[in-house]
């Protein structure tokens, strides 16, 4: 039992809040956000006390001290985007529905759990596609809007192209191998082409989920259309996860064939850095910026994952926590702005510092985090990630990574410049925000500032990374 | 606890007080009460400096604090001073305090102003008193990142333009100067042993050739963007003309020393094989830079335009004489950073103040200034008269140094290069008496300008530290050479040790 302990809790709590969810009348929506944040917020500290791994069903679920780690990353990403979800919530429009964002987002966190437990390819699929599945209904929450309607579909239709390619690639895996688990799947693997091509289909299927380039494009209209709460769960939580268990299939299953992925990896590192960069320098909608960025950001995890090294697994894990705290700073700010004023873009930002500069500054924060300037978090996210790049070798690809750094600096300057730079006539005026936004951007900001200069929190997953080297 | 750590700690409280302030005074002396303290730690710090070496400590760097940060990868939160960066340190405390008295009048967002330059300051300071290379860059990030809101919100003209092209070319250096580290870092221990950062302990290891050559350029070209080496100086003039008068002074005077310090104390002292196989092309940049930067102050009628174009000639020449890897050129080298660093500082004052009273920094519009602000322009006269290297201040040490140490290489091209460099004295002098006869001497041009009031208590007290610091180090030059020599001692045996193996 204690195994499962957080699947389990996060089950229990949607139970429980499906159950008071009855119980209310339609008027009364409302009173879940309290008692969801709560009880999110123990399961996250539940979360931390040690647990025992195990395996259960076989060998289809395995929990280890590291999937228990990424889980709780998880769940401080999670509690978070519930704490600054609540400002919007209470919005008029969504009061019959409040409920449904909790219990949608929780049932997506249960299938990240299992997914990133899974020790067999179809418990990985069937936790990927629980993961999903909710997302798109979430994306079209607000679906008196057109675009979030629009995003809803076009993320399902994305999801269920790039699923169908992951289960084709993982058809062959077992026509090759004649089994779906990893422990078995993985001596198996001897880079046969059939193999090879099964290994490519699961990456493409993967790199959907993560937006690498070429398998990028749904991303921005999704992030623009979704709520900005949904486009930064989106960003940040499915992402990450979906990073977790990529590098940990790569690194037990495909490690024999570490050499070939590598290369293929080096070329979509640089694909996506530099896609991801070009198009952000070019977009006003703040959402459809923070995509591109997200994307940018995803091609630097790569770079830890290239070369298989245990110091690669660590920096992928540390960069992914210090990426959810920046990104969910960052989106916080367009969130909360969204709300009260409806405005989204670049230029309505302009003389924000002089009307609300509490706001603005955590912005900057969180876009230095991105950007990597020390001494946020950020930097030594980055800094380690060109480390563990440049320990296998590949220094040009470091040299064109940090060529991409000044220009995603030169972006992200960009909305700095709007906010304390430019002046404007009609800045957006001065608001107060309530004191759940408050809260939820001091959890950003806190783990910006500290993350970088606790070093046990390194030491922590290191020690509990593997990897070739 | 060492005492370096108060150059740390010092800021960031200097910082948390200002953010606590209520008004605007409150905030400025907040920042000046905090300074005061970093100027006397810095102070103390040089005569506890010469006592250690007096009483015949002989540790190649003094005053080490050394704790493990990052385990797994040896990163560590390392201090340590030699005579170099004591003599920075001091330097960065003089401009520093200064800077706050020039900036006095500063009245939109007085309390972000300071944070930002006091942040910029602890940049600089940990930069100097890092031993351990990643902490340095860290700090070094932390000093350039503040540049681009100090120029972008307080600046004048194009600032931001100015303020972006700014950031983005010094941190294009800096990204260089990443690849150059974790590369150093990867062969920190060709003969097996714990990787390291450390830079006094990469210093005893020979790395192998083939990777110093690869990551030479990219160090010195990374430490040379800050350092206004030609032809990655065009930052420089736009951002200097830009920034508000502190910003300028603390940029020219300090922040660019960081590029030759870092040329000096990375590239150089970590890689001396290629610094000797490569330095020849670097070499004919400085010298291009020398010359190009005083060639180019005579064309400009802007006030900040002729200071940052001379300040790129100075900065060049910093850059030449560590290039010339002999004892007394890098002497020189550091003297000169020390120098052109009060020197500049005080340039920037002056034209802040002047530009303050009268409106425009064109030469040719203001006239006979001498009558107006007799205590500016007799000011402005003597930062001059330092700036073309008469003797007496310091700007003639340190040039004497290095054109001397420069011809002690006796072949044709450092020849060459060596008179081509020295040269640009007499261009200098050009420029420095063209403006102090235009500006300073004639008639008023503009009625307006009779009426303007001489230098404020706080102008005055800003002026007179650099001035002070100038001359002190022209009358005085010997305890800071004593000092400075004593810390290139490993720098130079290294360099010395690094040649025969190329021959």
């Amino acid at each position: 039992m204690l195994i499962m302990r957080h699947e389990l809790l996060l089950i229990a709590i949607t139970v429980i809040l499906l159950i008071v969810e009855i119980f209310l009348p339609d008027t009364q929506k409302r009173k879940i956000i309290l008692p969801a944040i709560i009880l999110m917020a123990a399961v996250t500290i539940l979360g931390f006390f040690p647990g025992t791994p195990g395996i259960l069903f076989g060998g289809m679920y395995q929990s280890t001290q590291l999937t228990m780690m990424l889980k709780n990353i998880l769940n401080i990403g999670v509690l978070i985007i519930f704490i600054q979800s609540v400002d919007w919530l209470k919005q008029e429009q969504n009061k019959e529905k409040v409920s449904e964002f909790f219990l949608l987002m929780l049932s997506t966190l249960i299938g990240m759990n299992f997914m990133i437990s899974s020790g067999d390819f179809l418990m990985f699929y069937i936790g990927l596609e629980l993961a999903t599945i909710p997302v798109a209904a979430l994306a079209a929450y607000e679906r008196m809007k057109e675009k979030s309607a629009e995003a809803g579909v076009k993320l399902i239709f994305t999801s269920a192209l790039s699923s169908g390619i992951l289960l084709y690639g993982l058809s062959m895996i077992y026509g090759t191998t004649g089994t779906m688990y990893f422990a078995d799947v993985a001596p198996l693997i001897t880079g046969a082409p059939l193999q090879v091509l099964a290994f490519i289909f699961f990456f493409a299927g993967m790199a959907f989920k993560i937006s690498l380039v070429p398998f990028h494009l749904w991303t921005a209209d999704v992030y623009e259309g979704a709520p900005v709460n949904v486009a930064s769960y989106l960003s940040v939580i499915s992402k990450g996860a979906a990073v977790f268990i990529f590098t940990i299939i790569l690194y037990t299953v495909f490690y024999k064939i570490a050499v070939m992925w590598s290369e293929l990896l080096y070329g979509i590192t640089i694909l996506t850095i530099t896609v991801g960069n070009l198009f952000a320098m070019r977009q006003q909608n703040l959402k459809r910026f923070l995509a591109f960025s997200s994307i940018a950001q995803a091609g630097f995890i790569l770079l830890g994952m290239i070369g298989a090294s245990q110091l690669g697994m660590t920096t992928v894990i540390y960069f992914a926590l210090v990426y959810i705290f920046s990104n969910l700073g960052a989106f916080g700010v367009v969130g909360i702005i969204s709300n009260r004023t409806g405005k989204e873009n670049i230029d309505d930002y302009d003389g924000l510092y002089r009307t609300n500069p509490n706001l603005s500054l955590v912005m900057m924060l969180s876009l230095f985090s991105l950007a990597g300037i020390p001494p946020l978090a950020g930097f030594f996210g980055k800094f380690f990630l060109f480390t563990a790049a440049a320990k296998q070798g590949y220094y040009i690809l470091v040299l064109i990574a940090l060529i991409n750094t000044i220009i995603s600096l030169y972006y992200y300057l960009l909305v700095i410049k709007a906010m304390l730079l430019n002046n404007s006539d009609q800045p957006i005026a001065r608001f107060t925000s309530d004191g759940y936004t408050r809260i939820g951007l001091l959890m950003c900001v806190a783990g910006m500032v500290i993350i970088g200069f606790a070093s046990s929190i390194y030491e922590v997953v290191y020690n509990l990374s593997y990897g070739l080297y | 606890m060492s005492i370096l750590t108060l150059f740390i700690i010092i800021p960031t409280l200097t910082v948390i007080g200002i953010l606590f302030s209520k008004s605007h005074i409150q905030v400025k002396w907040v920042a000046v009460v905090g300074m005061s303290l970093q100027l006397l730690s810095a102070i103390a710090l040089i005569f506890l400096y010469l006592a250690e070496r007096r009483a015949g400590n002989l540790d190649e760097v003094l005053f080490v604090q050394n704790n493990v940060w990052y385990e797994t990868l040896n990163i560590r939160f390392y201090l340590g001073v030699d005579g170099v960066s004591v003599a920075m340190i001091g330097l960065t405390a003089l401009v520093v305090f200064a800077g706050i008295f020039a900036s006095w009048d500063i009245v939109d967002l007085p309390r972000e102003f300071f944070t930002s330059l006091i942040l910029l300051a602890t940049g600089v300071f940990g930069f100097f008193i890092s031993l351990d290379l990643f902490t340095m860059f860290l700090f070094y990030e932390l000093a350039v990142i503040p540049m681009y809101l100090l120029i972008g919100i307080w600046g004048s003209g194009p600032r931001h333009y100015s303020a972006m092209k700014l950031t983005l070319m010094l941190m294009g250096g800096s990204a260089f100067i990443l690849l150059g580290i974790i590369g150093i870092y990867f062969n920190s221990a060709p003969s097996g042993g714990q990787l390291t950062f450390d830079l006094l302990q990469i210093s005893k290891q020979t790395i192998p050739i083939n990777v110093q050559l690869f990551l030479f350029p990219f160090l010195f070209v990374g430490f040379g963007v800050l350092g206004a080496m030609f032809p990655f100086h065009t930052w420089s003039p736009d951002g200097h003309a830009s920034a508000p008068t502190a910003v300028s002074m603390l940029h020219a005077g300090v922040l660019m020393k960081l590029g030759g310090y870092g040329c000096y104390r990375v590239a150089v002292f970590l890689l001396p094989q290629a610094a000797h196989q490569l330095g020849w092309i670097f070499l004919i940049l400085a010298t291009i830079g020398v010359i190009y930067g005083a060639l180019g102050a005579i064309w400009q009628k802007d006030l900040k335009y002729i200071n940052a174009y001379s300040s790129v000639s100075h900065c060049a020449l910093v850059l030449f004489a560590i290039l010339m890897f002999n004892q007394t050129a890098m002497n020189g080298a550091i003297m000169q950073m020390i120098s052109h660093g009060i020197m500049t500082a005080l340039f920037f004052a002056l034209i802040g103040m002047i530009y303050g009273r009268t409106h425009t920094r064109f030469i040719n519009e203001m006239g006979g200034l001498m009558k107006v602000m007799p205590f500016l322009a007799v000011a402005y006269v003597i930062a001059g008269l330092a700036s073309l290297g008469l003797p007496g201040f310091s700007g003639f040490v340190a040039e004497m140094t290095i054109f001397v140490g420069a011809f002690q290489n006796a072949d044709t091209f450092h020849r060459v290069a060596t008179i081509i460099a020295a040269s640009s004295i007499v261009v200098t002098a050009v420029y420095v008496l063209r403006v102090v006869g235009v500006l300073l001497l004639g008639k008023i041009k503009n009625e307006h300008f009779e009426t303007l009031p001489d230098a404020k208590w706080y102008d005055k007290i800003s002026v007179v530290t650099l001035i002070f610091g100038i001359t002190f180090i022209g009358m005085a030059p010997l305890w800071l050479s004593d000092m400075i020599t004593g810390g290139l001692g490993p720098i130079i045996h290294k360099l010395l040790a690094a040649a025969p193996i190329l021959n």
